[in-house]
């Protein structure tokens, strides 16, 4: 067998993570079979579910709305070579920001209010990504570690102050004050009526220019240079003269705030509040949106907007399907993790094998067809 | 602070610690191993359900206990595959095991006993009961000695004692024996081990099997001893805890003994302190103390109290040279 040849680039791009969430959706389809219902027509009906009417289009885009910024959040990270696993604290705390600039501004303007309260957010997000990155850099604590214990020190930290500081006294749920109409961000039913009474909001807009400045950050800038340099081997990028350190450090903190925009969509834009929890495991999501998006902006778009469809349509699903819960979804995100992510090692080197052997066959095919010409 | 709550917490620290030093060591033998172990938490909910289940149907927990374990080894192969055959990311497929585990619990749960993703409540012999100790209603008239040995060490799950007898034998084992020197070498120098003809690959099952095996304890603990079946995400995060364990006492197996007896103290003391107030302190919030074993690895990660280094291999595949 000859040596190895690396996958040509389209291939790599898109036939690897196609037979990589072909495989995770067998196995769901499998596990789905096996409980006696038809994965088929599970499938329709989350299709149905997320993209066949105005309300379900609408939740759709409000669920990728999160796993966008959450996406995003992983991948500038793993583009510095840094494993973020705590977007989920970064989120949860980055609430805390949203929500008391937005109580603090909601009798002006949503304007003013929901800038002041993305800046907010960012701060907090941000410090929650910038500590471990400083460990990681300055002390040497490993980030994977550090972001795991920051997500519960957030979950303890914000149960603390949604019960003790931001609690009204005249409410007994746990949860904030909520913000006066004129401080939340606009709904987009109010402009189209086709979303219906879908919670998709004006973040979405907020989602896609972060989109187009993460691309133009990562690929066009001196520092997303210097990043990738970090990412692809931090020996070459500290002999170019680079300060590691600083970089990690503002790979975190930009990871951070990015992930702390899925504040801004839940607090400011569905609940009008801070509750418990609200950001529900999105921050795991994002791994898999970045994993299955290579940590590129359209995939993470394409992703988050795939993985939108699968938690709005697995809602759907449990109500045509009660034997199938919502549990369903995260066992499919689970295994696309597990098929992009892990064991990616998998079916590359057979598909290389593919491609190795096709191209050989062209050339043999080619050098045939030239002998040929030239006998006759 | 009179004695008896002072007994009445020691119990609930041995408790409660139990769990945690049963995943710590679990993750020992990996992380020794050079395979970094995030998965732990995946293994310990699926041990759980599978043992709960497997209790439930029939009636005999030790069957259930197999189960769990069996299970739990399953899961750690599959993660070890992606680990160590196909020189994966462990971190990734940490992440991927919990979340599988986490999905598929609660979704098998609700299929198979449609009661929310619980499964039924385990009675009599689908349960563990609590072992008294040999003369521990005789002894407890004796002074000191008498209230700790029946009202302390007595009257536990046997999942506790077999747990405290993991530690010494995992320290001998470690330390005493070839398989231990192997171990540790894999970890810290893959590349020396694989030059004395010895399997790296296989190295890392066999360490990783073993994780299984304590994973699968400790998960099967949460619902076949400490509770009567499963419920919804039971294990509540104590995998990461116990990774928590294993870090702050620097991967030794006497330390996780006593940074889980710690962990599982403050778990205690965050319990029986609900709406408890202190003198000078005042009222003190229960979530700073749930918060404080985090708080602590992150403090001890970053060397501000002495310096926690892992194995130098830890979370790398190792490739043979070409």
């Amino acid at each position: 067998m000859s040596a190895r040849r690396p996958l040509p680039r389209w291939a790599d791009i898109i036939v690897l993570p196609a037979v990589n969430l072909a495989m995770a959706f067998l196995i769901s389809g499998l596990v789905v079979l096996m409980i006696g219902e038809n994965p088929l027509r599970a499938v329709q009906i989350i299709l149905y579910g997320a993209f066949g009417y105005g309300d379900g289009v609408g939740y759709t885009l409000y669920y990728a709305t999160n796993f966008v910024f959450a996406g995003l959040a992983f991948a500038i990270a793993a583009h510095a070579g840094l494993f973020n696993i705590g977007g989920n604290g970064q989120a949860y705390v980055a609430g805390l920001g949203a929500i008391v600039v937005a109580l603090a501004l909601d009798q002006t303007h949503w304007l003013i209010a929901m800038p002041a309260a993305m800046v907010a957010a960012a701060i907090c997000g941000g410090v929650w990504g910038l500590i471990p990155g400083y460990l990681q850099a300055k002390r040497g604590s490993h980030v994977v570690i550090t972001t795991i214990m920051f997500n519960f020190i957030a979950a303890a930290l914000m149960v603390y102050m949604v019960n003790r500081v931001l609690k009204p006294t005249t409410t007994m749920a746990p949860e904030s004050a909520t913000i006066a109409t004129m401080g939340r961000v606009p709904q987009l039913r109010q402009f189209i009526p086709y979303f219906g009474y879908s919670p998709v909001n004006l973040t979405i807009v907020v989602a896609i220019a972060l989109l187009v400045l993460t691309y133009i950050l990562i690929w066009h800038t001196k520092l997303g240079y210097q990043l990738r340099t970090l990412g692809q081997n931090p020996v070459a990028s500290q002999y170019a003269g680079m300060s590691n350190s600083r970089l990690i450090m503002i790979a975190m903190t930009l990871s951070g705030a990015c992930a702390g925009m899925i504040a801004i969509n839940e607090v400011l834009g569905v609940q009008n509040r801070l509750v418990l929890d609200f950001v529900a495991d999105a921050g795991f999501v994002g791994i898999a949106v970045a994993l299955i998006g290579r940590n590129h902006p359209i995939g993470i778009g394409l992703a988050a907007i795939l993985f939108g469809a699968l938690y709005q349509g697995g809602q759907e699903l449990q109500f045509v399907m009660p034997s199938v819960t919502r549990e369903m979804i995260e066992v499919i995100q689970a295994l696309i993790i597990l098929f992009t992510g892990a064991m990616e090692g998998l079916f590359r080197p057979a598909l290389e094998r593919g491609f190795a052997l096709l191209s050989v066959e062209q050339r043999a095919e080619a050098m045939a067809r030239s002998t040929v010409d030239s006998e006759s | 602070m009179d004695i008896d709550l002072i007994l009445s917490m020691a119990n609930a620290t041995l408790r409660l610690a139990t769990p945690l030093l049963l995943a710590a060591l679990a993750g020992l033998y990996s992380e020794r191993s050079g395979i970094f172990d995030i998965g732990l938490e995946g293994k310990m909910l699926a041990s759980a359900f599978a043992a709960a289940s497997v209790a439930a149907v029939t009636g005999n927990v030790w069957l259930g206990l197999l189960a769990g374990i069996a299970i739990s080894i399953l899961t750690t192969m599959l993660q070890g595959f992606a680990a160590i055959t196909l020189k994966g990311n462990q971190m990734i497929a940490g992440v991927a095991v919990t979340m599988l585990a986490a999905g598929l619990t609660t979704f098998l749960g609700q299929t198979w006993f449609r009661q929310g993703g619980r499964t039924p409540q385990l009675r009599g012999d689908a349960r563990f009961s609590q072992i008294q100790l040999p003369f521990a209603r005789e002894l407890e008239g004796v002074p000191i000695v008498g209230p700790i040995y029946s009202q302390v060490l007595s009257g536990h799950y046997i999942l506790v004692y077999i747990a405290f007898l993991a530690v010494p034998i995992t320290a001998f084992v470690l330390y005493r024996t070839r398989f231990g020197l192997r171990l540790r070498a894999v970890g810290d120098n893959p590349t020396a081990v694989d030059t004395a003809g010895i399997s790296v690959t296989l190295q890392r099952y066999q360490a990783i099997f073993i994780t299984g095996i304590l994973a699968g304890l400790s998960g099967a603990y949460f619902s076949v001893a400490q509770g009567a079946g499963f419920g919804n995400e039971m294990t509540a995060g104590k995998g990461y805890v116990a990774l928590a364990a294993l870090i702050f006492s620097k991967w030794r197996p006497v330390p996780v003994m006593f940074t889980c007896l710690l962990f599982g103290f403050l778990d205690a003391l965050q319990i029986r302190m609900q709406n408890v107030t202190l003198p000078l302190i005042g009222d003190v919030p229960v979530q700073a103390v749930q918060a404080l074993p985090y708080i602590l690895t992150v403090v001890l990660l970053a060397g501000f109290i002495g310096k926690a280094v892992g194995p130098r291999a830890g979370g790398v595949p190792y490739v043979k040279e070409r």
